[in-house]
């Protein structure tokens, strides 16, 4: 268990460097930026002004690792466009994103789990190609649309839930549906697939022989079965959500940690950039990380390997 | 008159889709007290019987007619609901896949507790005495450590005695115990034999039990039914069978067992050339027919049910009388 | 005619129609999709008032005709999916493929560059790139084809790995074929069936991805008629005439269901499993 937990992080650690070398690559090969900031009315000697202030002007390599390190020590450096440290910037708009994040992977949950169940119970029937329909049209439904279309349904015309903004609760609900949207197919597909392995099998037929009744064969014996690859990909969904919540931040136009990065890269304001991409595919890693010390807790046959 | 029995299946048929019938009109009594025994080769429809009788068959496998009786109650006239309260309570059922038919996922000790608390008004703590006991019974050392663990932590003979120390649990009445045997050593199968016996003594408990092993119907069998091919071709009390096997099938049974005459212990069914044949519903005449070296014509025909001797009867076209030395 | 053939059915007509419009897309548009006309803008389609004739679906917020610039960007979005297909199916079948070939050591650094992709944040990298290289048709599909390759990738090695043990890659292994032609003679024609699969769903996410880019304003640039941009340059005339939205919406709606109905009804018409 311990042997398997080491190994998991020293890959995590490794996939960590790897990301934040691609990354910091991609931003410094696809353009000189210190143009970029500068804008297009500047001159030659404002340029290496800026090149200079931001030490633009050392080797790449160097720059890399004198970036790595402020990271490690939590300096992210400061946001051009707001004169602030970009950690700080970060951290406002966390509980924003974070709470969007949550809400839409709760939402998900609540909906996938119960007809993902109700699917693989009715395996074959009407009501299981009905369900599953509702995944190949959740998987064809371009988020940012539904969201425009959800609010000038719900909040223009029916005026029962917020345009934008989330001063109440209630302006979350729109946004968590949205982004649950993304989640809701590879939930209910894998919670089906699962339940149907596990009432085909012996220990289901067993359960049924022990006179058991249907609702805790169902929700015990084989739920707590199939539940186990559901807990992993909903935290690796999760992770997808916080990075896709920038779409679903921008259509509602909530002030989130997506929101502080489309308006960054717009601006060319690249330490934000930067730092946004570092931040999310940490979270990324330390999600996926914890779903396999979860699917490890759950299973009894990895929890005493 | 003779007492109700315990079990009755009348005219038991199980399609699977509409090309394949697994069973074909089987009949079989278990008497309390009694032990009945299954035996026929691997694809004879004898696991089909036992899951059929429990209502346990899966999905896409229908019984399409036959008389269910158990205790005086019609089982095919109950709602799963009313079913599921006999099993594991009145009937019990014991599998023959060890590994897999445990939930990888609880405790050995949550598992048979439930059985309990499902069907008696009893407190987990004393649910899970009693399994302990059972445990005990079935001769696991050290049943409290078992009860914590769960079935990846035993191996595969250890699991089969959880599985029939389950079955115990609600003292059932009848039991159908699908090669239970099987994964476990010698001396553990007589060991368990033994405990089956016990509690058929103490209880008056049914057991149904399907088995390959010849040696362990010699034991323990009052009555051995002979399946083929979905049928019941013969079916006699066993020291009848032993002594007077009618159905060439059984004749070939008895005569691929090394020693004639006498069963050694562990010895399997087998070595009759040819294999089973898929048999669809429609099908007349005798299943056996192109394995046997006495068929003729009439065995294309219907085959009618004859009597060799007092309740000991045969499916086949053949005198009761036919000679006895030759074999199938 | 049971249920799943019926979708399967409906899936090629939808993909196949919206086919033949973009190919034809020239002979079919009543008008020059980029034409403006300041002086008709926000005409209304043919089932609401203030229509007017000539523009069946009305017109933008510049006087452009909407149905026309809604069949160009079905050409757009047709022409993104399937090259963006290409370029991350030769990448991620090409990893997949050795990686499921010779196991090892090369398949571990298949794996993990496959988990390093994962952790990239899909949007946020794509948006980046585009911004920095600036936003083109080109940089669109190359930024997706480069990032969109991982399900090809695992796929790829799943199937290699069921493939390579039977018995006539053996058999190729013994009468002493090259790696390669084993690879791309016995490995690939028996794996293609699932690539094929794979290559519908990520058709159908390359085209919704891109929709959302140019929604963001880092997609295909203006005035190219991507829906996702119509979309976009529509919005802030969507509470008053929801329709600007409505339409490229449920064009792009309709477009990625039919590629996913067509690619199930070609898993179950080919026999390759779900997400193998």
């Amino acid at each position: 268990m311990l042997k398997f937990l080491l190994r998991r992080l020293v890959l995590a650690l490794l996939v960590l460097i790897t990301v934040l070398t691609v990354s910091f690559t991609l931003t410094r090969l696809s353009g000189d930026v210190a143009v970029s900031m500068a804008g297009p009315t500047a001159s030659q000697e404002d340029v290496e002004t800026i090149r200079r202030a931001y030490g633009l002007d050392r080797p790449l390599p160097v720059q890399f690792l004198a970036w790595v390190g402020d990271a490690a020590s939590g300096d992210l450096g400061r946001s051009y466009l707001y004169h602030a440290p970009v950690a700080g910037l970060i951290r406002d708009r966390l509980p924003i994103t974070l709470t969007l994040g949550l809400t839409g992977l709760g939402i998900a949950l609540i909906v996938a789990i119960p007809l993902g169940i109700l699917a693989a119970m009715y395996e074959a029937t009407i009501l299981d190609r009905a369900i599953m329909m509702i995944a190949v049209i959740g998987q064809a439904m371009p988020s940012f649309w539904l969201g425009l279309s959800l609010v000038i349904l719900l909040g223009l015309r029916l005026q029962w839930l917020p345009l934008s903004g989330v001063e109440t609760w209630q302006g979350y609900i729109l946004p968590g549906v949205v982004l649950a949207f993304s989640a809701i197919p590879a939930l209910m597909r894998l919670t089906r697939s699962g339940m149907v392995d596990a009432l085909s099998s012996d220990y289901i037929r067993t359960a049924r022989a022990k006179g058991l009744t249907r609702a805790r064969i169902v929700l015990h014996h084989a739920l707590r079965n199939a539940a186990m690859p559901v807990v992993a990909v909903a935290a690796v969904q999760l992770g997808f959500m916080l990075g896709g919540s920038i779409v679903i931040e921008a259509v509602f136009s909530l002030n989130g940690v997506g929101y502080l990065a489309w308006e960054s890269i717009s601006k060319n304001d690249f330490p934000v950039v930067q730092s946004v991409v570092l931040f999310l595919a940490t979270i990324y890693i330390a999600l996926t990380l914890m779903a396999d010390m979860l699917n490890a807790l759950l299973d009894p046959r990895l929890r005493s390997a | 008159m003779t007492p109700e029995p315990l079990l009755e299946v009348a005219d038991l048929r199980v399609r699977f889709g509409a090309r394949v019938e697994a069973v074909r009109g089987v009949s079989l009594t278990v008497n309390k007290g009694e032990t009945h025994c299954l035996v026929g080769e691997s694809g004879c429809g004898k696991s089909v019987t036992a899951l059929a009788t429990m209502g346990l068959l899966a999905r896409g496998a229908v019984r399409s007619s036959g008389r269910l009786r158990f205790a005086g109650q019609d089982l095919t006239n109950l709602s799963e609901r009313e079913l599921s309260k006999l099993r594991g309570d009145r009937m019990a059922m014991i599998f023959q896949e060890p590994m897999t038919s445990l939930n990888p996922a609880f405790t050995i000790g949550s598992q048979m507790a439930e059985v309990m608390q499902r069907h008696r008004k009893v407190t987990r703590a004393e649910a899970m005495e009693r399994a302990g006991f059972l445990l005990f019974k079935v001769g696991i050392t050290n049943p409290a450590l078992r009860l914590g663990q769960f079935p990846h932590q035993l191996s595969g003979g250890l699991r089969q005695r959880v599985m029939i120390a389950m079955a115990l649990m609600c003292e059932p009445e009848l039991l159908i115990a699908d090669e239970p045997t099987t994964a476990l050593d010698v001396t553990v199968q007589a060991q368990i034999l033994r405990l089956l016996a016990g509690f058929q003594r103490e209880l008056g408990l049914g057991i149904l039990l399907i088995t390959h092993d010849l040696g362990v119907v010699a034991r323990v069998a009052h009555r051995v039914s002979v399946m083929y091919a979905g049928e019941v071709v013969e079916s006699a009390p066993a020291s009848q069978l032993f002594a007077n096997p009618t159905h060439p099938y059984t004749r070939g049974l008895l005569a691929s067992v090394p020693v004639p005459g006498k069963i050694a212990r562990g010895s399997r069914l087998g070595s009759i050339p040819g294999t089973v044949p898929r048999i669809g519903p429609g099908f007349a005449g005798c299943g056996f027919r192109d394995r046997c070296g006495h068929a003729s014509e009439a065995c294309a025909g219907p085959i009618a049910v004859q009597q060799a001797g007092p309740d000991h009867i045969y499916r086949c076209q053949l005198q009761a009388s036919w000679p006895q030395d030759q074999a199938a | 005619m049971n249920l799943r053939r019926l979708f399967a059915l409906l899936g090629l007509l939808i993909v196949g129609s919206t086919a033949i419009i973009a190919v034809f897309a020239p002979y079919l548009t009543p008008h020059d999709p980029f034409l403006q006309n300041l002086d008709g803008r926000m005409a209304a389609p043919f089932w609401l008032e203030g229509t007017v004739p000539g523009h069946l679906f009305g017109t933008d917020q510049l006087g452009r005709d909407y149905l026309s610039r809604l069949i160009y960007g079905a050409r757009i979005s047709l022409l993104i999916g399937t090259l963006v297909v290409i370029c991350s199916g030769l990448i991620g079948t090409s990893l997949g493929v050795l990686g499921g070939y010779f196991g090892g050591r090369i398949d571990a650094v298949v794996m993990f560059v496959i988990t390093c992709r994962l952790a990239i944040p899909l949007i946020l990298v794509a948006l980046t790139v585009v911004s920095f290289v600036g936003s083109s048709f080109t940089v669109v599909v190359l930024t997706l084809g480069l990032l969109l390759w991982e399900r090809f990738a695992v796929v790829a090695r799943t199937t290699t790995m069921q493939v390579r043990n039977l018995d006539y890659v053996a058999a190729a292994q013994a009468s002493g074929a090259s790696t390669w032609h084993i690879l791309l003679r016995e490995i690939l024609p028996n794996i293609a069936h699932h690539l094929v699969v794979v290559a519908t769903l990520e058709m159908a996410l390359a085209i919704l991805l891109e929709a959302a880019l140019s929604f963001l304003g880092l997609g295909v640039p203006s005035p190219l008629p991507s829906w996702g941009l119509m979309i976009s340059e529509a919005k802030d005339y969507m509470y008053f005439s929801p329709w600007v939205i409505m339409i490229p919406g449920v064009a792009l709606f309709v477009l990625v269901l039919g590629i996913n109905l067509l690619g199930d009804g070609l898993r179950d018409w080919l026999g390759a499993a779900r997400d193998a």
